[in-house]
């Protein structure tokens, strides 16, 4: 139309950090928050699995490092809770997916990575639950031992490791119709912590699944996490373990949000 | 864009950001199938223009092509002269979707608020929401909205950003008359502001009344584009009505330019691409009063351009 002026285009920005902001966030928490099921299961689920193989075991005073068993058994759970929360967080988005959100949101300046920064947070926040309540539960039943520090560091570990089952969740949410994710997701993240050896010590599994146990994505961290408590160092396999698998869930993550516009 | 072939500098750039839209030969593969097959379309800014075409007819390829959720196979695509996903991530760009979209457990204002925080500059939430008519509704669940409700939210989704460009698909399909009433007495308000606004439609009507200019596609390809007169025109052929006591079809048949006749009692229809020889020969050879030429409703035009026979031309609207 002649009548109208070529529109000033010069103010128009991007925005900063790709869209990520603090007002997204608070929203994301609260979503996950609301999820009230999702929330308690998270907690409930590895408090009981502690008071089972944790308690009463007989095993409490063998000496694992700087603690005990029931110590190495509850930081082992914690793990567990704190990847089935921050897993299962980024696994929703398989359910946003089929709202059409994913689409709506390719129609914003959000960026992929930004996106999944604001899943990554959280997801922490519903990864503090069952970390906390198992602390909590630890301190309480007293037959966990190990120093003082210990209690705030090996939780930190766990809280701080848990991001990369976040990221996993949104790959395998991205490519997963939610009527199945749920299922297979809880088969998966069995089949990885028994991988990873948190149920059981590796060296009682056979020397073939153990080879290859060692390069499951559960692995790098269980053995990270329990380094303070072991005290014997940390084996630099165990740190490219966790940076591999993190850049192939993110790279993933990624690829499948710019992919995903299909309409609902 | 650098890479349209021309000079492809700095002046390249500022020239074709004078077009809000512009498609240069855009092709979309999928597979064996030849969604759009070559199709060029310019928009300027401030323009109100619809996309018109039935099923299959390539509508909906060519808006996500050009809101950058998919790549053409070949041709280009570009959005005040840039690339379409960096036209959206500048937050020129909004389109209102017909369906999805929505988070279920976000409430209105949340939803509306969350969108608005994406983008670099943006409206107050609570007066997007008010101006959207849901202000009302800000702390409910989505998941209990209405049909409507839930579109006048998408309608605030898209408006929170103040786009220059508003890409609408298939805005009101679901709503009841009134409701698409004031659904475009907004957009017209709204684009009067100089906003540029293109939207896909299959109510003829609706792009007869709110659009500026009708681009019509067939099987992917742009059969037609220009203002609703001018398209109604382009399907070739008036009607000329008149009295005509006694007249029989087959006397009618041997008029000069007749494509088709029906006669009803006294009334005479015939149908022709030239009019005014069909209205001289009646007027001069038989006893016809009360003559009329009528142009076909945009509803025969849009038939007759993108029906299956190989061409347009008066064959689908022969005597019923």
């Amino acid at each position: 139309m002649s009548t109208t002026p070529v529109p000033d285009l010069s103010g128009r920005r991007a925005p900063p950090l790709g869209g990520f902001n603090a007002t997204a966030l608070r929203l994301e928490v609260r979503r996950t928050l609301r999820n009230r099921r999702t929330v308690i299961i998270t907690m409930i689920a590895p408090v009981f699995l502690f008071l089972i193989l944790g308690l009463n075991t007989g095993d409490e005073h063998v000496v694992y490092g700087h603690g005990n068993y029931a110590a190495f058994v509850m930081v082992s759970l914690m793990l567990y809770g704190a990847v089935f929360a921050t897993s299962n967080a980024g696994a929703a988005v398989s359910v946003e997916r089929t709202q059409g959100w994913s689409r709506q949101l390719r129609l914003t300046p959000l960026s992929s990575g930004a996106y999944i920064g604001m899943k990554v947070v959280s997801a922490l926040v519903l990864a503090l639950g069952p970390v906390v309540i198992l602390t909590v539960v630890g301190l309480a039943t007293h037959r966990a031992s190990m120093p003082g520090y210990l209690w705030i560091v090996s939780p930190l570990c766990v809280w701080v490791a848990s991001p990369l089952f976040a990221v996993f969740g949104l790959f395998v949410g991205y490519l997963l119709p939610p009527e199945n994710v749920i299922q297979l997701l809880g088969l998966i993240l069995t089949l990885l912590a028994f991988a990873g050896g948190l149920f059981v010590p590796l060296s009682l599994l056979p020397g073939g699944v153990q080879a290859v146990a060692k390069w499951t994505p559960e692995f790098g961290l269980n053995q990270l996490v329990h380094a303070p408590l072991l005290g014997q160092g940390v084996d630099w396999t165990w740190i490219v373990n966790v940076i591999a698998w993190l850049a192939i869930f993110a790279g993933g993550a990624m690829w499948r949000f710019g992919k995903d516009t299909a309409r609902v | 864009m650098a890479s349209t072939g021309s000079t492809g500098n700095g002046q390249a750039v500022g020239a074709t950001a004078s077009l809000a839209v512009e498609l240069r030969g855009v092709r979309k593969h999928f597979g064996h199938i030849e969604a759009v097959r070559g199709v060029d379309v310019s928009v300027a800014p401030g323009e109100i223009v619809a996309i018109l075409g039935p099923n299959g007819a390539g509508k909906t390829t060519t808006i996500d092509m050009i809101l950058g959720l998919s790549a053409p196979t070949a041709g280009q695509v570009s959005v005040f002269g840039m690339r379409p996903r960096n036209a959206i991530a500048h937050g020129l760009v909004s389109a209102v979707m017909q369906t999805g979209g929505l988070l279920k457990d976000l409430t209105v204002g949340e939803t509306v608020q969350y969108t608005a925080s994406l983008f670099a500059q943006s409206e107050p939430a609570g007066e997007v929401l008010a101006r959207a008519g849901i202000a009302q509704i800000a702390d409910r669940r989505v998941g209990k909205c209405s049909g409507g409700e839930q579109q006048r939210l998408r309608f605030a989704m898209a408006l929170v950003s103040d786009p220059e460009l508003l890409v609408l698909d298939e805005p009101t399909t679901g709503m009841d008359v009134e409701g698409r009433r004031s659904f475009w007495s907004a957009i017209r308000k709204d684009a009067a502001k100089g906003r540029t606004v293109l939207f896909a439609t299959h109510y003829l009507e609706e792009a007869d009344v709110y659009a500026d200019r009708i681009i019509l596609l067939r099987h992917g390809e742009k059969v037609a584009d220009g203002t609703s007169s001018q398209i109604k025109a382009m399907a070739a052929g008036r009607t000329v009505r008149a009295t005509l006591a006694g007249a029989t079809e087959a006397g009618l048949r041997v008029i000069p330019g007749a494509d088709s006749v029906e006669v009803r009692g006294d009334t005479v229809l015939i149908h022709s691409g030239d009019s005014d020889a069909v209205a001289r020969y009646l007027l001069t050879q038989t006893d016809a009063k009360d003559l009329e030429i009528i142009a076909r409703g945009i509803e025969d035009a849009f038939l007759a351009l993108t029906g299956d026979d190989p061409g347009p031309g008066p064959a689908s609207t022969g005597a019923s």
